[in-house]
């Protein structure tokens, strides 16, 4: 590949160019106008900052922590922030806030990364399926999916940690098991507009079977309302886990996850309010990181937005 | 000029459309000069000669990165240029309505076709659900759909591709615009629906001095329903004419767009194509104003 | 009437006898195809012309396999079809769509979109088939890995048809290709249909509501009214503007031009 090769101007030529030579290319132009367009947007740009942060906060945690987050200091209680060497201050057990924070990102990327590559896949699947289908296949899926909508989220959720016991591992999976019909919804109404067009009757008649129609000519049209969707929903995912979390029903003592942190916090908020305050600001945070970020893809990958 | 009353309803002056890409400047419309009286303007050219640019610009319908520039543009006392965002939106679809060159792509493609023709209506008339109804069939008998019951309650898939033109001829005359702009409006429809269809927009005209902007690209057409004709090439206006005079047209351009046509009674082997010449782009466009 | 009866077997690219095509069940059932026959000789161009919804496309469309709540008689190269389709029938039978805008997926390449044929159907050497077909339909191999948003109306159309050719089927269903192209594509897009046909040895059915076009392109043509063919007549006829059938007379005078007046005397037929 020559581009590899060529200097910065002629990268951005390659990228700009009105006419790829491969497929490579093509992709890669694709990407490169996205990008362009999310770039001209402040906000989306701030809320890709914050999440920027967020994954170097979680790969660096043992850089950039000055102490071990569960180290117990017990002269060093509740230090109030700006207390040298302990610059959010430290909690009940004289545990270092800031580092708590930097090790509980880890947690908070693990649980968004797991919902992620779950929940939307099988949503979109479900949703593709049941629209392009149509007919009983789309009554039942629907059916099935509307059940599980029909649950406030949280309370599901609980259901399913109380039945499988706490744990993050299952917190995210009670998670992902409320979050899909959404996406579900949003796969089915985006798949009933297509399925009718010219384009899907062509590739029927090259003989194409529906599995690849799905896959291949569906899904792609649907992946950027749901990828939005998802970052918008990222925010409502952290919060889900931290207040299982705050309930005693997610991550156990002593992991330092951040709603587990506000709930030992809520005890001293009276007296010692950065104890609860700081991991209630790094939710704040990192929700609003995803949603101005989702709000910026919607209108990036919006195809009548631009062009 | 032109004094009320018989005069135009819309005039533009030193319209230009550019769209700013990363590796160049995009000329869609340059410099032109035309206007619309309560008469039928035809808007002939081949594809990509800015003919849409052309209708959506009066409607203020350039998205950015389009940039808009004209030293004059008004319609029926208004000034276009000057008019904002919300200004426009209570002209749209009431004073001037468009017909969108995809009709099934401008319809709703998850909501039935009356409920849309319905919307359109209470929007523009605010008249209440049941009148609505009745407008809607109404309209649908009189651009010949043939069971308006069932057309009524359709998808727009379900419909065939020239009832999807007629649909939205439907939807855009509900609200009886003054000026109407419409974007080849009928090159899905067979001729005799085509002749009845086009029949109600020319009483429009006749009856009601409704302006009527006809974008196409079938030049018989244009020739045989239009008043004046104004031919496009490469965003400019290269020649204006009577539209019963096209076939007498000059220049090389119209020539040779009348020549590719093929004709029943004289078969030929090959259809002539057209050559394009340099020259055409840069020669100065025609001011198609009064005629 | 169609002439069923003289023509042998052995060189029937297609044949269409008593079709019905309806649309849903029950009361609200749209009949769309009302006892169609139609024969259609190998290597021939049938053109369908009539009135804007009455069947035209649902006819290439049952025969393609996409409206499948038909019955009577379709056969092509004398083998009777089903419902259901075998990938072979997809090698014999391609269609063209009525609008290039929404015939081309949004967001695959020119290159994705007519490789995939050749991938579904397990035939070598893609690469080298796709470059071959641009440059028989006049698009240079720059178009290659464009999107259908950097083409224009009639160069989409030309990659519908390459994707159409891309099996190498012997009949085309051709619904309006130019339709919705200027007249100068047009007049690109029907040479080249021309050659293709002579090269390839295609049978072609054509629907159009231009009657010069079906004039230039056909040698015979049905004129459908109301879900019915109504008249079937051979090109010569059209030019010498003989038709048998009331509403072939209107068509043939509405094909002059638009008149005020002409327009109040058309009637509606069933
Ligand atoms: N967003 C855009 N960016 C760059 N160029 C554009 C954009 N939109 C339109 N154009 C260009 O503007 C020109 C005029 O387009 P327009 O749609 O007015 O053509 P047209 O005369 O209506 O053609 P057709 O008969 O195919 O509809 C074209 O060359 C087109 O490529
Ligand atoms: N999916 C569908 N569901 C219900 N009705 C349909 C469907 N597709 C087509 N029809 C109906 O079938 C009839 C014939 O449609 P068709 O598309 O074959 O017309 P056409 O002759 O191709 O017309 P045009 O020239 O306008 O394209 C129309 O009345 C249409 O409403
Ligand atoms: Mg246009
Ligand atoms: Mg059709």
């Amino acid at each position: 590949m020559t581009a590899s090769s060529a200097n910065a101007p002629g990268l951005r030529a390659w990228l700009t160019s009105e006419t790829p030579s491969s497929p490579l290319q093509a992709r890669c132009i694709q990407v490169y106008l996205g990008w362009l367009g999310l770039a001209r947007n402040p906000l989306a740009m701030l809320g890709l900052a914050i999440v920027v942060c967020l994954i170097l906060a979680a790969i660096f945690a043992p850089l950039l922590a000055p102490y071990d987050p569960i180290a117990q200091d017990l002269q060093r209680r509740l230090l109030p922030p700006g207390t040298p060497g302990n610059l959010l201050g430290t909690d009940e057990l004289g545990r270092d806030i800031l580092s708590r924070l930097l090790y509980g990102a880890r947690i908070t990327l693990y649980v968004v990364a797991l919902v992620v590559v779950t929940a939307p896949v099988f949503g979109l699947l479900i949703g593709t399926v049941a629209g392009y289908a149509g007919g009983w296949v789309d009554t039942v899926l629907m059916r099935f999916t509307d059940i599980f909508l029909a649950f406030p989220r949280l309370v599901l959720a609980l259901a399913f940690v109380a039945a499988l016991g706490p744990g993050i591992g299952n917190a995210v999976l009670a998670i992902a098991l409320t979050s899909w019909p959404p996406y579900a919804r949003i796969a089915r109404a985006e798949t009933l507009t297509i399925r009718n067009s010219d384009f899907i009757s062509a590739i029927r008649l090259q003989g194409a079977s529906p599995l690849r129609i799905v896959t291949g000519h569906v899904v792609p049209l649907c992946l950027s309302s749901v990828i939005v969707r998802v970052t918008l929903d990222m925010a409502g995912i952290i919060l889900t886990a931290a207040g299982l979390g705050f309930l005693g029903l997610g991550a156990q003592p002593p992991l330092p996850e951040w709603g587990a942190m506000i709930s030992t916090g809520r005890l001293y908020i009276l007296d010692q309010w950065w104890v609860a305050t700081m991991p209630g600001l790094a939710i704040f945070t990192v929700s609003l990181g995803f949603n101005l970020l989702g709000d910026g893809l919607r209108d990036a990958l919006d195809p009548r937005s631009s062009r | 000029m032109s004094g009320p009353g018989t005069g135009s309803l819309l005039e533009v002056e030193g319209l230009s459309i550019d769209f700013p890409t990363r590796t160049r400047t995009v000329h869609a419309v340059r410099d032109i000069s035309f206007s619309v009286g309560r008469e039928k303007v035809g808007i002939v050219g081949e594809s990509g000669s800015g003919k849409t640019m052309t209708g959506r610009a009066v409607l203020g319908l350039i998205r950015p990165p389009g940039i808009v520039t004209a030293r004059r543009m008004d319609f029926d006392g208004i000034d276009l240029t000057k008019l904002s965002e919300r200004e426009y939106r209570r002209i749209r679809g009431n004073r001037i309505a468009m017909v969108m060159q995809d009709p099934k792509f401008s319809l709703n493609p998850v909501m039935t076709i009356g409920r849309q023709i319905d919307e359109a209506y209470r929007v523009a008339a605010g008249a209440a659900a049941g009148a609505a109804r009745r407008r809607t069939m109404e309209m649908l008998k009189a651009v010949r759909i043939r069971d308006p019951e069932r057309v009524y309650k359709a998808y727009p898939h379900e419909v065939s591709g020239g009832m999807g033109q007629r649909i939205m001829i439907a939807m855009m005359l509900v609200a009886e615009p003054d000026l109407l702009i419409a974007d080849e409006p009928t090159s899905a429809l067979d001729v005799t629906v085509q002749m009845q269809v086009l029949a109600i927009v020319d009483d429009l005209v006749s009856q009601r001095g409704m302006g009527l902007m006809f974008i196409s690209h079938d030049l018989n057409l244009v020739a045989s329903f239009c008043d004046r004709v104004v031919i496009m090439y490469a965003g400019q206006i290269v020649e204006t004419c009577r539209a019963s005079e096209l076939h007498k047209a000059t220049h090389p351009y119209t020539r040779g767009l009348l020549a590719s046509l093929p004709r029943v009674d004289q078969p030929v082997e090959r259809l002539s194509t057209l050559v394009r010449e340099e020259s055409w782009k840069t020669e100065p466009g025609v001011d198609a104003r009064n005629l | 009437m169609p002439a069923t009866s003289d023509v042998s077997g052995a060189d029937m690219a297609l044949l269409i006898s008593h079709l019905d095509v309806r649309f849903g069940r029950g009361e609200e059932a749209v009949h769309a195809v009302r006892d169609v026959s139609l024969t259609v000789r190998r290597g021939e161009s049938f053109g369908l012309v009539g009135e804007s919804g009455s069947g035209k496309s649902t006819v290439l469309r049952a025969i393609a396999g996409l409206a499948t709540d038909w019955t009577g008689r379709i056969a092509v190269d004398g083998e009777d079809l089903g419902r259901k389709r075998s990938k072979a029938f997809y090698e014999t039978v391609q269609m063209v769509f009525q609008d290039p805008y929404g015939s081309l997926h949004p967001r695959h390449t020119v290159d994705r979109t007519l490789s995939e044929p050749a991938k579904i159907h397990g035939i070598g050497n893609v690469g080298g088939r796709v470059e071959a077909l641009l440059h028989d339909v006049g698009l240079g191999p720059e178009f290659r890995f464009r999107y259908p948003h950097q083409l224009s109306g009639g160069q989409r159309q030309r990659v519908a048809i390459a994707r159409a050719l891309m099996l190498e089927p012997r009949i085309l269903l051709l619904d309006e290709p130019t339709s919705a192209l200027d007249v100068s594509v047009q007049a690109e897009i029907l040479n080249l249909l021309q050659r293709l046909k002579h090269e390839h040895g295609l049978t072609y059915i054509l629907v159009s509501h231009d009657l010069a076009v079906i004039a230039h392109m056909c040698d015979r043509l049905a004129v459908m009214n109301a879900g019915r063919v109504v008249e079937e007549m051979d090109v010569d006829q059209l030019r010498r503007s003989q038709p048998q059938h009331n509403y072939t007379r209107q068509l043939l005078n509405a094909s002059l031009g638009y008149d005020r007046d002409k327009a109040d005397s058309l009637l509606t037929f069933d």
